[in-house]
């Protein structure tokens, strides 16, 4: 802590060639004559170096603005700085990025309603989530499933992403807290931290995560790219990769990648605070709360006690046929 | 017996022979084989391996498992048997630790080949989270290798007293080497009692120190939801699996250095015969822990639990599966019963079938319940599909047996593999030298 104030003249100032830093005169004092003289020349010497050091002292003062900032410490304290003193933290570019990506958008906390009703697993979900990603496109942030509750129950497209859980068992087992819940309720994963032990993977029951196992598919392109943790690119080998509710779009306002290029208006999107969630497909607002009431919402595995932030409407009254696609059949899960 | 004799007896092996340098200079080459595999491995990612987005824990994470079961034979040994004052132990006691050190410092190495950034592994000390099993794994794994260590060092001290002041024909170089290790040990009563007090200590922390490694390393699994790894049983399953593992590659070694160290005299018939009975009660109770870990689950056959069962038990891993529960479990319990089967050269062929079914089982209790997530594998490649390990990472999973191969060498090359002091003391041979 620096403090500089004019209340207190520069100390050596005050100093006189006494007794008091100089113990040893008192005692020449008492000796003979002839010490009293070396005495005296001592006394002299220091108090030319004294004087010397003080005209430095009002030198170095004169370079100062006389203008104090009281300022708050990290730790707390209130301190006085000269503003001379100031200096600008430079963050780079990359500490930016970090610092935002672990802070978060503070006062919301983000939830999405998957209608499973309008799913008729056109997957543009999924490309516009692979492009903003730079993934392959065996990688999915997010992945329509084609599921079968019971043999006697009807098949439906269920598109599956992170479930950005309250209780994430992924965080939870994570050595290096490289992947980590924000207090908007995302859950995101540093690839500049990941140390690629994949607990995080063996830990989720959705499947929800990939891993790098081989150089990104954008590896040479985004070489130069700062990394954005918000949009976790570029990629980086031998890292975990996942569903990141775009949270670059967040900051930016506006919904998800997946959201907005859904055809079949199956997500809604929004803020759980505000109580308000909306459609990406017809951008129509609606309150979460009534919507989850009348159609029956609910979460997937509840019963492990993840409490998601994603929430599924029955596929009831659907809008299209199923249609098994590829030569996946519907998995009774 | 004279102590002339004991010393010849084992001392004699320790010198460097051509058939020691043809061994090391095979376990070498194969090594840099292995390591070259690895280069590969660390150029172009983990993809090299079989592993994937689902079945992403593979061979490496199963050797892993079967390397820290290996090593807790030093806790058993040492620890247990010696503290409750079992006497036929001393000519096994190094053998054990030795393997309990080897086993413990390569598990360490074997955890860095399943990093998919090794080069971060500085992190898991600098931003490390407590919250997470693998920092408790980290930390007790490396507190069992230092205690180990030491308990493997200690008995030693007095050893390197008598052989460096010995006129056995030693290697030049190592005379000092042993002298320096003797940390000038003359036999007095105050450096017994320091040694013999810090062994009792290192064995009473060892205890504890080992179930943690292997039960922590069981929580890497237990703690997730997974069918299969979801149980409360984990920790004693694997502790008690750790053990017939461990005692298995005890007889192993034990049939090795009796036989090419000459050591009949000192590794006889009832080492073995009582290295078949810890056998039989370690594996018994891991037949126990197995009744518990399938028939319960099997019993309710929760949806998750019917389909991961269903393939162990009937269906694509069922023949892998009941070949390691009879061959490797059932059938060398009924067959060590009889005295005839636990003489040196049976038990050593029963003790070999019992550790690779245990390694094939670290591996069957890793990869299928991986296979078997809770919700569908779709639109995914063949390979993300079903785990089937590549050469490379069957050449990285073998290079952590040729370094434990070459540690046991190693150290059984160079120091008698057979307390000395502790036998020269229970032979009666009082009267020892140290001036």
């Amino acid at each position: 802590m620096l403090i500089i104030s004019d209340k207190y003249p520069i100390m050596e100032e005050n100093l006189s060639p006494d007794q008091r830093d100089h113990p040893e005169k008192s005692k020449a004092s008492t000796r003979r004559d002839f010490l009293k003289n070396i005495g005296l020349a001592g006394v002299g010497t220091v108090a030319g170096a004294a004087a010397l050091y003080s005209g430095h002292i009002f030198e170095a003062k004169k370079e100062s603005s006389g203008q104090n900032k009281i300022l708050l410490t990290q730790d707390g304290k209130l301190v006085e700085v000269d503003s001379l003193e100031l200096k600008a933290l430079e963050k780079s570019p990359l500490d930016q990025n970090q610092y935002h990506g672990r802070e978060g958008i503070p006062g919301k906390r983000w939830v999405m309603v998957t209608d499973l009703s309008r799913c008729r697993n056109a997957r543009r979900c999924i490309a516009a989530c692979q492009e903003a990603h730079h993934l392959r496109p065996e990688q999915y942030h997010m992945n329509t499933l084609q599921m079968q509750d019971s043999p006697n129950t009807a098949p439906y497209h269920m598109p599956k992403n992170c479930q950005h859980c309250d209780n994430p068992p992924c965080v939870s087992v994570c050595p290096v807290d490289a992947t980590y819940k924000r207090q908007d309720g995302v859950v995101l994963i540093d690839n500049v931290r990941c140390i690629g032990c994949r607990f995080c993977m063996a830990a989720c029951p959705y499947s929800a995560r990939i891993f790098q196992w081989i150089t990104p598919k954008y590896a040479e392109p985004d070489k130069d790219l700062t990394y954005n943790v918000e949009l976790n690119v570029p990629q980086k080998l031998g890292t975990i990769s996942k569903c990141l509710f775009s949270a670059d779009r967040l900051r930016e306002g506006k919904l998800p990648y997946c959201v907005t290029a859904c055809p079949n208006s199956v997500y809604y999107f929004g803020d759980e605070n505000e109580d308000a969630v909306t459609n990406g497909t017809t951008k129509e607002t609606v309150r979460l709360s009534k919507l989850l009431r009348d159609n029956g919402g609910y979460q997937l595995m509840p019963e492990l006690g993840t409490k998601p932030r994603v929430y599924y409407l029955p596929p009831k009254n659907r809008l299209f046929p199923f249609e098994a696609t590829g030569e996946t059949k519907p998995a009774i899960s | 017996m004279t102590l002339e004799k004991l010393i010849l007896d084992l001392t004699h092996h320790i010198r460097i022979n051509k058939g020691f340098l043809v061994w090391m200079g095979f376990l070498l080459v194969s090594l840099m084989v292995c390591l070259y595999a690895y280069s590969i491995q660390l150029r172009i990612g983990l993809g090299v391996a079989g592993i994937r987005d689902y079945v992403s824990w593979g061979m490496y994470l199963a050797n892993f498992v079967f390397f820290v079961a290996s090593s807790l034979i030093g806790m058993l040994i040492s620890g247990v048997l010696g503290l409750i004052g079992m006497k036929w132990i001393t000519p096994v006691t190094r053998i054990a630790e030795t393997i309990a050190v080897a086993f413990a410092a390569v598990a360490g190495l074997v955890i860095v080949s399943d990093m998919g950034r090794p080069e971060r592994l500085a992190y898991v000390f600098l931003y490390g989270r407590f919250q997470s099993p693998i920092l408790w794994d980290v930390t007790v794994v490396i507190t069992y290798f230092v205690l180990s260590s030491l308990l493997l060092f200690l008995p030693l001290i007095a050893d390197m007293a008598i052989i460096h002041r010995s006129k056995q024909a030693l290697p030049s170089w190592l005379r000092p080497v042993y002298k320096l290790l003797s940390l000038n040990f003359t036999d007095r009563p105050e450096q017994n009692k320091i040694i013999s007090r810090s062994i009792r200590i290192l064995l009473i922390l060892l205890i504890p120190a080992a179930l943690s490694i292997h039960t922590v390393t069981s929580w890497l699994f237990a703690v997730t939801s997974r069918a299969g790894w979801d149980s409360t049983i984990f920790g004693p399953y694997f502790v008690s699996g750790a053990f017939v593992a461990g005692s298995a590659t005890v007889i192993i070694a034990m049939f090795f250095f009796r036989k090419n160290y000459k050591l009949q005299d000192y590794l006889t018939d009832l080492h073995f015969t009582n290295m078949g009975k810890v056998l039989v009660l370690v594996s018994l109770v891991y037949l126990y822990f197995n009744l518990n870990e399938f028939i319960v689950p099997g019993y309710k056959l929760k949806r998750a639990d019917a389909v991961h069962l269903h393939d162990l038990l009937a269906g694509k891993d069922a023949l892998l599966f009941w070949v390691i529960q009879i061959g490797g479990l059932l059938l060398p319990v009924l067959f060590m019963l009889f005295r005839r089967f636990r003489k040196p050269l049976p038990i050593t062929i029963i003790a070999v079938a019992v550790l690779i079914a245990a390694w094939f089982k670290r591996y069957i209790i890793v990869i299928p319940t991986q296979e078997h997530p809770f919700l569908p594998i779709q639109h995914v490649p063949q390979n993300f599909i079903t785990y089937a390990p590549t050469l490379i990472e069957i050449l990285i999973t073998l290079a952590p047996f040729i370094l434990v191969l070459i540690i046991i060498t190693l150290i059984s090359k160079f120091f008698p593999v057979i307390p000395l002091f502790e036998t020269a003391k229970e032979k009666g041979i009082e009267k020892i030298e140290f001036e």
